[in-house]
């Protein structure tokens, strides 16, 4: 168990940057995921931790120890990727005792780590077969338990859950999270799913084109996107423009054609300093529709339902609100609406986000 | 007539050209090959048809055909070995290189648009007496007098290297290719030196194609008669070579067809032992 800390790490392939300077600390046992979509440069960084590729410029220090110049095999990492890698040739037990051999673990030691790690991971009876034998599922759970046996420092985790199916993938999240928890270890995990990212992590890095757009908790991120790729990319916005028309230390005043006029805390747009264009970041299941006008100072304007896409519990509602097409998510009670009625749409000030045009 | 007979008989339909041109031009041959195989041949050069085991008889016991068997699989054996060892990393090489991979393998298959004689021939430019190595040794005053360096064992072994190289490296090539390359940075991640991961990763994962290959440039090697033709002296003759003699100048097609069957049997028996082993379709990717 280590903390990891990148100072200025840059990757340039060429005149390809594929990560811009960036800088990271990852406390001991956490748990820090890199997302963002393919080619953000998530998997280059990575990498570079691992050490399968060289950073072209910064420090990557791991333990509090420069590892620049320390080849992978020396760096005591446990890797797990998107498609498993397992030794086709190698039982499920020889592919587990696999990192122990180099670590001069005696007979009776391995064999008890190799049962141990096949109990973690709750495949206790696999050992003899071989891969090809086990399903996706089995096989990641495997190569989880390779990574962990030798006690890794570090545990990298490049997206491995995207190969399995839906429901699997839930449940080896869940599943993962636990044996994280059990083991402790620091860990970094890559991936383009969001629910993964915000279901895992104590501090998700969104990155987009080799650049880090926010760090921070999953809440944090969620709530207070600190651009409008973060509210794009992790849940469903909408983006407004609109008007600052006033702003003092705890409270600012918004304008839209056509959502009227509204105050809102200060601290929702911490990066807007006076008046001027800014976007209003207006989440999807923030918008609640209703039958009626609700009884509370919510903003609230009449909309006309365009589209439905039933969801079975939820639903995603595209409204009209005059110049306005909104996107909202709701609960389903009872009924959804229906396409062409009139709704009442209303969401609190205090839920949106505040970015600088 | 039923979907199910349709759909029965569709394959042969499109196997059709194929099994009529591999049952003339192979089977029927063969079958020929069997009969005269049994015939005898008459000291008037006449051949007297029948079941004669005498042409059978000669190739089985003489001795000198079994010390020129044995030998073809030697030179066979220490061809295909050569092949692999310099093979293999050529073959890892241009499956590990991302961007001139197409390129690498276009070079490797630029010596098959020339003539394998010629490619044979070309030897005697470079090895003969003054051919462009003594001439070289020559005007630099190393040696005085030109070397005789072909015409010996060693050159039918180059020649027949130089031959079946190719073969070799692709069907190393589309083993190592086929290896995932997580495999290996798993290995490493997990301890594994590079060396330690080539051993127990990449070599056992690729030993399928080092097989095809082996295969390929161990029976292409035992069945060649032009090699020792051109490059090989009088003692270096290969066992196509007694056949070529029998068939070719002697006009004993009786022998020349027993002595060539006995060579189809031994290069059978090591492919369907091959075969039991790793199976055929190993061989059939490589080639393709």
């Amino acid at each position: 168990m280590s903390t990891v800390k990148l100072t200025d790490i840059e990757k340039r392939f060429g005149d390809y940057v594929a990560v811009h300077r960036m800088s990271l600390e990852m406390p001991e046992g956490g748990f820090v995921t890199l997302l963002g979509p393919s080619g953000c440069g998530k998997t280059t960084t990575l990498r570079m931790i691992a050490g399968l590729l060289d950073p072209t410029e910064g420090e990557i220090e791991i333990g509090g120890k420069r590892v620049n110049d320390v080849p992978i095999h020396k760096r005591n990492l446990g890797l797990v990727f998107q498609n498993y890698a397992l030794f086709p040739h190698k039982s499920v037990a020889d592919n587990i005792a696999f990192g122990l051999k180099y670590r001069g673990v005696g007979k009776s030691d391995m064999a008890r780590k190799v049962k141990d790690a096949l109990e973690l991971v709750q495949l206790p009876h696999v050992g003899e077969r071989y891969p090809r034998e086990l399903s996706g599922g089995q096989q990641q759970r495997i190569a989880l338990a390779r990574a962990i046996v030798i006690e890794p420092d570090v545990l990298l985790l490049d997206e491995p859950l995207s190969a399995l199916d839906a429901n699997l993938r839930e449940d080896m999240r869940v599943e993962l999270k636990r044996i994280q928890e059990r083991i402790g270890v620091t860990t970094v995990f890559v991936t383009h799913d969001q629910s993964e990212a915000l279901a895992l992590s104590d501090q998700i890095v969104v990155m987009s084109a080799g650049k880090v757009e926010q760090m921070g908790a999953p809440e944090e991120v969620y709530n207070t996107p600190a651009s409008e790729f973060v509210a794009k990319f992790l849940g469903a916005s909408n983006i407004v423009e609109a008007q600052c028309t006033g702003r003092d230390g705890s409270s600012m005043v918004l304008e839209t054609p056509d959502l009227g006029r509204f105050t809102l805390p200060a601290d929702r747009g911490p990066k807007v300093t006076g008046p001027g264009p800014v976007k209003l970041v207006l989440r999807a299941e923030k918008i609640a529709l209703s039958a009626t006008k609700p009884a509370n100072d919510d903003v609230s304007h009449g909309a006309r339902v365009e589209t439905v896409d039933y969801q079975g519990q939820a639903a995603r509602y595209f409204i009209r609100l005059g110049d306005l097409q909104l996107q909202a998510i709701n609960m389903i009670d009872g009924r959804p609406h229906a396409e062409g009625s009139q709704v009442t749409a209303s969401f609190r000030p205090s839920d949106c986000t505040v970015l600088p045009a | 007539m039923g979907v199910e007979a349709r759909e029965a008989r569709q394959p042969w339909i499109l196997l059709s050209p194929a099994l009529v041109a591999i049952t003339f031009l192979l089977f029927v041959p063969l079958a020929f090959i069997v009969v005269y195989s049994f015939w005898l041949r008459t000291a008037t050069g006449a051949d007297v048809a029948g079941f004669h085991l005498d042409n059978w008889a000669e190739a089985l016991t003489d001795r000198f055909y079994r010390d020129i068997l044995l030998n073809t699989l030697k030179i066979a054996a220490i061809t295909t070995a050569v092949c692999a060892l310099a093979g293999y990393p050529a073959a890892y090489f241009i499956a590990r290189s991302n961007r001139n991979k197409g390129f690498l393998l276009l070079l490797l298959m630029l010596p098959f648009w020339v003539s394998y004689i010629i490619r044979t021939m070309s030897w005697i430019n470079i090895l003969g007496v003054s051919g462009a190595l003594n001439s070289f040794l020559l005007w630099t005053g190393i040696i005085s007098e030109p070397l005789q360096m072909l015409y010996n064992e060693a050159t039918v072994i180059l020649g027949l290297v130089h031959f079946l190289m190719p073969f070799m490296i692709l069907n190393v090539f589309v083993s190592v290719d086929g290896i995932d390359q997580n495999l290996e940075s798993a290995a490493n991640s997990l301890g594994a030196t590079k060396l330690q991961t080539f051993v127990s990763v990449t070599l056992p994962l690729s030993l399928p194609g080092l097989a095809a290959g082996g295969l390929l440039c161990f029976v292409l090697a035992a069945g060649t008669y032009i090699t020792p033709l051109v490059l090989g002296g009088p003692r270096d003759a290969m066992f196509a070579n007694l056949v070529f003699e029998a068939i070719i100048t002697q006009l004993n097609w009786p022998l020349g067809s027993a002595l060539s069957l006995m060579l189809l049997a031994v290069l059978g028996a090591l492919v369907l032992v091959y075969n039991h082993f790793l199976g055929m379709a190993q061989l059939m990717k490589g080639m393709g």
